[in-house]
């Protein structure tokens, strides 16, 4: 049955080809057969490879399938190769899966666009490189998936080609994350050189055999990753690009950026997670840039007007507890929110579209409200959504991995009070904006008519997914409640046990910890209520008055990181793009021969045919000559 | 024998179109068809009738450094020509030679049928002139005698000069005389090398010879040397283009017929790349070494450089001109490396950049004979006119910026990584040109195909036959993707040999595994420490 796992990425691929080939020549309905089906067959394939590896692990909990080798250049010899762990199982689940379900829910919205066969023919390609990239056994084919997805994400982003806006987004988001991937990329020639492969298994191993805890090099090779995956996941500094990329039709939203995509760099760090437990000050680095994205995008999540910005902000957020955990050693608890993550957002974002749809394509959440009985069904979902993002205790599963994220930051030995109080503060403001969109969107007056609702192909993605944000977390509990984790069971065989060993291990992990989060997440859904129900009124004219004004205003903008980066990256290139446009050097070449022309001139004009000239200035010369000679 | 067919054959061709052109443009179009496609089907059957020769490891062929370049010959055929000077007709084909002579006969191909109806005057004259840049482009590719080199090198500037101020666009005077310029006077410097070389090699041993093979290994002073490299240096830089000699490129590329274009970017440049690896680092390998830091910055200039040069262009063609100095950049950064790694990528590059860049050309010329502008503000949107068109120009423009799962990625990912070995910073910003070229091509992207269709244009989208050529150049790339161990394995002799040669004057640039043993292998895995680390940070990193 393993032998089959080739064919996951394999089907995608194909659709893709099949779609690209025929074109034109597809009726709507096949072209929606063909790229939800391959993605439905891979998810079909996936379970059948996935269960059974689950039911009856090979040797040493991994399986390696290799195809051929990639090339053959003096002992550089990567492969086309597949590798299967308890990571890559349960990525490769959540992208078939999720990944189908968002392909069903596209054949009914985007049913109209006249980009029908290439929406899908991009959608396909997508997951066929998403999945070669959490199944490559090498850095490289790693590397392959990588600017795969990423095409993809910038095909997307930029799918409604006629608005120019829609594809700057587009370039911006390549552009930026492939200045990670220059990072990446350098790492991969560090780690090739000091270990002699890529592949990742092996050179794992070696880097465990070489490298001495807290060198230079391991310390560089673990960070220039993370400047890949920096990229990637939307970390600070280079976070500004997933705001733009909402320009993308939702289900590319959903999928790409924010259930998988985007969570590559938290992939990424998981599997070489032996490079950063050598590299702790790299690890450092890690939590620290966790820690502050998820504050800065959530502040920014909690001012923004356009539905899908918010939540693109609080995709940056949670990415950021995922980093967080990563950076205190808390693989698994990283991996579990991924899990968690990927349900509620990718719910939340395929509500969001059905919203937009329904209001005429309507961002703006001030202008809409009162939805709730217009659209009961997202009304509920939507709901599930925002409280598994706000880690509504018990009943989401956004609680179970959020809390145990939280609990890690404090109780790992890598964990500290500053990453634990930054992750409740975090929890704070997710509670606050979750129930913002929610009572905002939802309740209060309407303010735009409803001109269109969900039939069954995006009504079912969005039950499905509802019911697995509540049912989702359920897979690892927390000690104090019950025994039953087998997610953690399942992921201890690839990945480093949770270490909660720190002196604050016990409360962390404990009922006051977990006391502590509650009270933290029911307070901050109160207030939104408060804020967003019956104060409504007052808090927005506090939040336009002269004092909050500029805060809000900073924070919408993203704390100023496009600013800078405009002035400092993007107008000098274009300035010297336009002043050089001509090539300077080219200006040397016309220089010489300009003075090679002007030479001709003055020569030519001595030819004047004036005899008494000619005597004049071979008199001169002789006069000349006879005087450098006597007066030597 | 069959080498010198390669040159005969379309040299044959050329004056037998101009004749048939008379009677019908037709027949000139199907010989030229005849005289790049035979050599080419010959050339394939004598690739398959020697992969196991190309395949056998690198045994060196008697005493010497000619011994070195003997151990990779499949072919070669040697006389006499000008006795008393030591000159012969001296051709000779190894594994380098075989992917340079697929590359010239391939895009002579593409040339002639990306012209079948863009050229409608003096067509029986364009078919010459294409033919004999071929006959010269293979001659350079087989000469082993650097006369001989010398002769076919200026020999192809002639037909290419004309085929710029004949059938070029508006600059076109202009922009051939440049070429010319810029080309005559780097060949000369390198003939007076040559010729400096060969007096040299007189005074050592009383024997007047231009054979590369007897000059290799000609002692002189370290002065001397690296005077003689520098007039090789010249020409090879010139053509490659190095920056700052490239500025005849973007004007030549720009104002030459789309044929004239794809020969010029796919073949004519890379002679600079191929003299490099066959002659001059070989012949003055210290020299070389001496000369590595100077010429690694000048490959990051020309790589950086070019890309914020290209993505300022307005001529579309201008645009993809400019690339072609940016990727050449990475051609020198790796011939500088000079390990396995990036000798191999350099070779990849020059096949797939041909591909790549050949293709943008064909569609930049397919575009113009539509819509008659090259410039990108008066395009945009058109996407929507020509769907099939906007696909395959996205898919070159992916290639170009270097996304894996295309050749252009395994070449520039091994030279980088053969760079590495040698300079960390110069990989660094070898890699920081790849976001360069992700600036230029999406915004090339944006210009030309993306946004609102705001000029009314209506055209037709690719035909069949444009389908044809720019699909097999799809799949080209694609297979060299996923499976460039052809070229590899085909290049692999070659690469030994040259190391080899170069490795005797206390050349050590970075792993040679396939020659030096188990020093790079996977072998050498499990004992990483030290012995793994050729760079400063293994030795922090190792433990003991």
């Amino acid at each position: 049955m393993l032998g089959l796992l080739w064919l996951i990425p394999a089907l995608p691929a194909a659709g893709f080809v099949l779609l690209m080939l025929l074109n034109r020549r597809l009726s709507r309905p096949a072209a929606a057969w063909i790229g939800a089906g391959s993605v439905g067959l891979s998810a079909l394939v996936a379970l059948i490879v996935c269960g059974s590896f689950i039911v009856s692990p090979p040797a040493g909990d991994s399986y390696h399938q290799v195809l051929w080798t990639w090339f053959d250049v003096a002992g550089f010899a990567p492969t086309i190769g597949f590798y299967l762990d308890a990571v890559s199982v349960l990525w490769v689940l959540v992208i078939t899966f999720v990944g189908f379900l968002i392909h069903l829910y596209s054949t009914e919205h985007m049913e109209h666009d006249e980009g029908f066969t290439r929406f899908f023919m991009y959608l396909n390609l997508f997951v066929a490189s998403m999945l070669v990239l959490v199944l490559a056994d090498n850095m490289l084919l790693l590397y392959l998936g990588w600017e795969g997805v990423g095409l993809c994400s910038y095909l997307l982003i930029s799918f409604w080609q006629k608005d120019p806006q829609n594809v700057y987004s587009g370039r911006k988001a390549f552009i930026v994350t492939r200045v990670g991937d220059t990072a990446l990329i350098a790492g991969l020639f560090l780690l090739f050189t000091q270990l002699r492969t890529l592949q990742i298994q092996p050179m794992l191993a070696a880097a465990q055999h070489s490298f001495v805890p807290g060198s230079a090099v391991a310390v560089a090779a673990a960070l220039l990753i993370l400047g890949g995956a920096v990229g990637k996941s939307a970390q600070v500094p280079l976070q500004t690009w997933l705001p733009d990329a909402m320009a993308g039709p939702s289900p590319v939203s959903a999928l790409i950026h924010a259930a998988t995509m985007v969570t590559a760099g938290v992939y990424l760090i998981a599997r070489t997670n032996v490079l950063f437990t050598l590299a702790p000050d790299a690890r450092l680095v890690v939590a620290i840039v966790g820690t502050v994205t998820l504050l800065i995008a959530g502040f920014s999540a909690l001012v923004q007007h356009d539905l899908k910005r918010a939540l693109a902000y609080s995709t940056i957020s949670q990415i950021g507890y995922m980093f967080l955990a990563l950076g205190v050693s808390g693989w698994e608890a990283g991996v579990f929110h991924f899990m968690t993550h990927a349900f509620f957002k990718a719910l939340l974002f395929l509500a969001a579209g059905v919203i937009i749809e329904a209001l005429a394509d309507e961002h703006d959440i001030f202008k809409m409200g009162g939805l709730v009985r217009e659209l009961p069904a997202v009304f509920w979902t939507f709901t599930i959504g925002a409280a598994a993002l706000a880690a509504l205790p018990f009943v989401t599963d956004g609680f179970y991995s959020k809390d145990l994220i939280i609990a890690t930051s404090l109780g790992s030995v890598d964990g500290s009070l500053w990453f634990y109080v930054g992750s409740l503060v975090g929890a704070f403001i997710t509670a606050l904006y979750s129930f913002r969109l929610v009572f905002l969107v939802f309740f209060g007056e309407r303010h735009t008519e409803v001109t269109r609702r969900p039939r069954w192909r995006q009504l079912v993605p969005l039950y499905a997914l509802a019911t697995l944000s509540i049912v989702g977390g359920l897979v690892w509990m927390p000690g104090w409640v019950s025994g039953f984790h087998p997610l953690e069971d399942f992921l201890d065989t690839a990945l480093p046990q949770l270490d909660l060993t720190s002196r604050y291990a016990a409360f962390a992990d404990g009922t006051g910890g977990a006391f502590v989060t509650i009270l933290i997440v029911a307070v901050g859904i109160g207030i939104a209520w408060l804020l967003w129900i019956p104060w409504r009124k007052s808090t927005h004219a506090f939040s336009e008055s002269p004092a909050v004004r500029p805060l809000a205003a900073y924070w919408l903008g993203g704390w100023g990181f496009d600013w800078v980066y405009e002035r400092v990256f993007v107008r000098p290139v274009k300035w010297f793009a336009h002043a050089a446009r001509n090539d300077l050097v080219d200006y040397v070449v016309g220089g010489i021969a300009w003075l090679n022309v002007a030479a001709w001139r003055a020569l030519s004009a001595g030819q004047t045919g004036r005899l008494r000239a000619y005597v004049a200035v071979a008199g001169f010369g002789i006069v000349l000559v006879l005087a450098v000679v006597v007066l030597r | 024998m069959i080498l010198v067919l390669y040159i005969l054959i379309p040299a044959v061709a050329a004056p037998v179109a101009w004749l048939l052109a008379r009677r019908s443009p037709a027949l000139a179009r199907w010989t030229a068809v005849a005289g790049t496609a035979v050599p080419l089907v010959i050339l394939v059957a004598q690739w398959i009738a020697k992969a196991s020769a190309l395949q056998a490891a690198f045994v060196a062929k008697g005493p010497g450094p000619s011994g070195l370049i003997a151990g990779s010959w499949i072919a070669h055929v040697q006389t006499t020509w000008i006795g008393s000077l030591g000159i012969s007709f001296f051709l000779a084909a190894d594994g380098l030679t075989m992917i340079m002579l697929l590359l010239t006969f391939a895009l002579g191909l593409l040339a002639v049928l990306c012209s079948w109806r863009g050229i409608t005057e003096r067509v029986g004259a364009f078919h010459f002139m294409i033919l004999w840049t071929v006959a010269g482009l293979a001659g350079v590719f087989l000469s082993l005698d650097l006369f001989l080199f010398y002769f076919f090198f200026e020999m192809m500037l002639i037909p290419m000069y004309f085929l710029i101020a004949v059938w070029g666009h508006e600059k076109r005077v202009y922009a051939a005389i440049k070429f010319f310029i810029f080309t005559q006077v780097s060949g000369l410097l390198m003939l007076v090398a040559i010729v400096a070389l060969v007096v040299i090699h007189e005074r050592a041993t009383g024997v007047y010879t231009f054979d590369f093979t007897q000059l290799l290994g000609t002692r002189m002073a370290s002065g001397t040397a690296f005077v003689l490299m520098l007039g090789f240096f010249a020409a090879f830089a010139v053509k490659l283009p190095v920056w700052p000699l490239h500025t005849w490129l973007p004007d030549a590329h720009t104002e030459a017929p789309t044929a004239g274009s794809v020969l010029l970017a796919g073949v004519l440049i890379k002679i600079g790349a191929y003299g490099m690896l066959r002659f001059m680092v070989p012949l003055f390998p210290d020299a070389v070494r001496d000369f590595r830091t100077v010429a690694l910055i000048l490959a990051v200039i020309g790589i950086i450089y070019g890309a914020i040069m290209a993505y300022g262009q307005k001529d579309m063609k201008r645009l993809v001109a400019y690339t072609s100095v940016s990727h050449m950049g990475f051609v020198l950064l790796g011939v500088f490396a000079w390990n396995s790694w990036a000798l191999q990528g350099v070779i990849l590059q020059l096949v797939c950049h041909a591909l790549s860049t050949g293709a943008l050309f064909i569609m930049v010329g397919g575009l113009q004979d539509r819509i008659h502008t090259r410039d990108m503000d008066k395009m945009g949107g058109l996407w929507q006119v020509a769907p099939r068109m906007g696909g395959t120009a996205m898919f070159f423009a992916m290639a170009s910026l270097g996304l894996p799962g295309l050749g252009n990625f395994v070449a520039e990912f091994l030279i980088l990584v053969g760079v590495w070995q040698v300079s960390h910073w110069a990989a660094v910003l070898g890699a920081v040109g790849l976001v360069f070229a992700t600036v230029y091509a999406l915004w090339m992207m944006q210009r030309a195909f993306q946004g609102e269709e705001t000029h009314s244009w209506s055209f037709a989208d690719l035909t069949r036959r444009e389908v044809g050529m720019l699909g097999a150049m799809i799949v080209a790339l694609v297979l060299l993707g996923f499976w460039p161990q052809p070229l590899i394995t085909t290049a692999k002799q070659t690469v030994t040999g040259l190391q080899l040669m170069t490795g005797q004057s206390t050349l050590s640039w970075g792993p040679t595994a396939e020659a030096g043993g188990p020093a790079a292998g996977e072998a050498a895995l499990p004992a990483a420490d030290g012995a793994a680390g050729s760079t400063a940070l293994a030795d922090d990193g190792a433990r003991q």
